[in-house]
């Protein structure tokens, strides 16, 4: 956005530094998740997080996201600071996709009128008309590039899609207006394996088209492997495995799940 | 047959005063998911506010406007308790439902009941009052509280079409969507009670008004009468796509009102009102549990299939 030239050369376009974080303090299952965490992306990186549960990537995105607090550290996003900011300020530089497809669009309301919304990200909500009929050809445009057919149904109800195309639809949205960074969590988990390909095909387009900075959380080895540029394992959190250019060019999904199981051996399972 | 039409137009008068405050009780419960209690005691608010005002010679039309604002704050309150200070919805209303029974007797003085007679109102006084003077008094009366709730209602449908109003409906659909459009989803609640409970004042004015006497103890029920106005005419009318839903709450209020004058006529000793209104209620809620499970919309949540 408007401090965007400012940040064309910083490699700690995000930069999550000496991060602290406990759960559940001074109980019987306190969890001591993150002490001094560290981890920069670069400017126009896409990152894919891989981990076992609990090994703190969701957490990652939720302090990325605001939805939950750090103990101590620094958090910034284009040289911004933002840990202190709550939860619907992160919304105005940071796109999130859900693993629910619920989440990302309202049920309720029109395909029209959820995008009419998003696009009036990061305006005033006043007492103008939602919905500018001058928009519905671009929004037409936009939903043309899903190929799921959806430009002719702007009036129905998104309860009314599958979860394939709402995750597309959500995907799509979160990146209508331009943003800093978009967080992908595991946001093709909840799809059959036919939408999951199809979201992901997707997500390669948008992020290319729009040169997005990602973070994506997956469960899937081969999703992390065959996209983005970089792959970060985490493990009780800590980074095990950070892999980028040509080293993640030669990564195979034999040497993550081996990698996997000494973790796991290590874990005692 | 003239009892016939003198008690249609009675059902008609209600249901239309009690259609403004179903609608604002369609912005909560229905639009926001909010059951909120503070309509108990907005509605006699807006009352007592009529009652004082005009009996200080106040316009009467700027009397409906006042109850309005007052309402609104009420309302606003209510949100304030439940998003500021996190206490749960059911329980913030209850609070103000409490607080406003001291409010409202101390608007009136120290009075459980005040009338008013013989005072402007919007039925007898004013330009409409004119306009539909040559009306008998109960026509009259009809036209204005129809008029009235009619325009009540196009406001709010333009409202909701606007930026602000899609964001309020969002907000009750899926607050997460709002955060992530960089917006506070609690604000939109506080704005929506705040619309909810204005317009139950605004009805509670309006009726002392007909009646010509404010009572404390006038909104005793009017949560479930409300509601079961909303769920009445949302789920009768679930399948007529065209009507709006806030044109489908004022039938349901008419239609309860219905219910309640054939069930007084015939026979019903008036100590048993609440009762059936609660039974009433209940009898919707099950029917809607019952239809609405057919229903192929039903949302599941996918990850927890």
């Amino acid at each position: 956005m408007s401090t965007q030239h400012k940040s064309d050369t910083m490699a700690d376009y995000v930069a999550m530094r000496r991060i602290c974080k406990t759960f559940n303090r001074d109980s019987l299952n306190e969890i001591r998740l993150f002490q001094n965490f560290n981890l920069e992306i670069p400017k126009g990186q896409f990152v894919a997080v891989i981990g076992s549960n609990g090994s703190g990537k969701t957490t990652i995105l939720n302090i990325l996201c605001g939805s939950v607090p750090i103990d101590s550290g620094s958090v910034s996003v284009n040289g911004k600071e933002i840990s202190r900011l709550p939860e619907h300020q992160h919304s105005e530089f940071i796109g999130r996709v859900f693993q629910d497809p619920s989440k990302g669009t309202c049920p309720q309301l029109t395909i029209l009128e959820n995008m009419a919304l998003a696009d009036n990200k990061g305006t005033r909500f006043g007492l103008h008309f939602g919905i500018n009929r001058k928009r519905i050809p671009y929004y037409r445009s936009q939903l043309e590039l899903l190929k799921l057919g959806l430009e002719d149904k702007l009036n129905l109800p998104v309860s009314s899609l599958s979860g394939g195309q709402r995750q597309a639809l959500a995907l799509l949205i979160s990146t209508m207006t331009p943003i800093d960074l978009l967080i992908l969590d595991e946001h093709t988990a909840a799809l059959d394996p036919r939408s999951s390909e199809n979201v992901m095909e997707l997500t390669q387009r948008i992020v290319g088209e729009k040169k997005l900075t990602v973070l994506m959380v997956t469960h899937n080895l081969k999703y992390a492997i065959r996209y983005g540029d970089r792959l970060i394992m985490m493990h009780r959190g800590g980074i095990v495995l950070d892999a980028a250019g040509e080293e993640k060019v030669a990564l195979q999904t034999k040497d993550l799940t081996e990698k996997f199981n000494e973790i796991s051996l290590e874990d005692g399972n | 047959m003239d009892i016939l039409l003198g008690l249609l137009v009675n059902v008609l008068q209600e249901g239309f005063i009690y259609g403004i405050m179903a609608i604002g009780v369609y912005i909560t419960y229905k639009v926001l998911d909010f059951p909120d209690l503070s309509v108990d005691s907005t509605f006699p608010l807006g009352s007592c506010i009529a009652a004082v005002l005009i009996t200080a010679g106040v316009d009467p039309w700027l009397s409906c406007l006042a109850a309005f604002g007052c309402g609104a704050i009420a309302g606003c309150v209510t949100g304030l308790l439940h998003v500021k200070l996190k206490i749960t919805d059911l329980l913030s209303g209850i609070l103000v439902m409490t607080g406003l029974l001291s409010v409202n007797l101390v608007i009136l003085d120290g009075k459980a009941v005040m009338p008013f007679y013989n005072k402007d109102t919007i039925f007898n006084s004013g330009f409409f009052g004119t306009v539909a003077g040559n009306l008998s008094a109960d026509f009259r009366v009809l036209v204005i509280v129809a008029g009235t709730c009619i325009l009540v209602k196009l406001l709010l449908d333009v409202y909701l079409k606007t930026k602000s109003g899609l964001l309020l409906r969002a907000a009750g659909d899926n607050a997460q969507y709002v955060i992530s459009l960089g917006k506070n989803p609690g604000t939109m609640k506080i704005i929506g009670l705040a619309i909810g409970n204005g317009c139950t004042a605004l009805a509670g004015c309006i009726l002392s008004q007909q009646t010509e006497t404010a009572n404390v103890a006038s909104g005793k029920g009017m949560v479930v009468m409300a509601l079961a106005s909303v769920i009445i005419g949302t789920s009768l009318l679930r399948k007529a796509k065209f009507i709006k839903a806030t044109t489908a709450v004022i039938i349901g209020s008419i239609l309860y009102k219905a219910c309640l004058t054939i069930a007084m006529q015939l026979g019903m000793p008036t100590n048993y009102l609440n009762f059936l209104m609660a039974v009433i209620l209940t009898v919707v809620l099950v029917f809607n549990k019952v239809f609405a499970g057919r229903g192929k919309n039903s949302n599941v949540n996918p990850t927890q299939i």
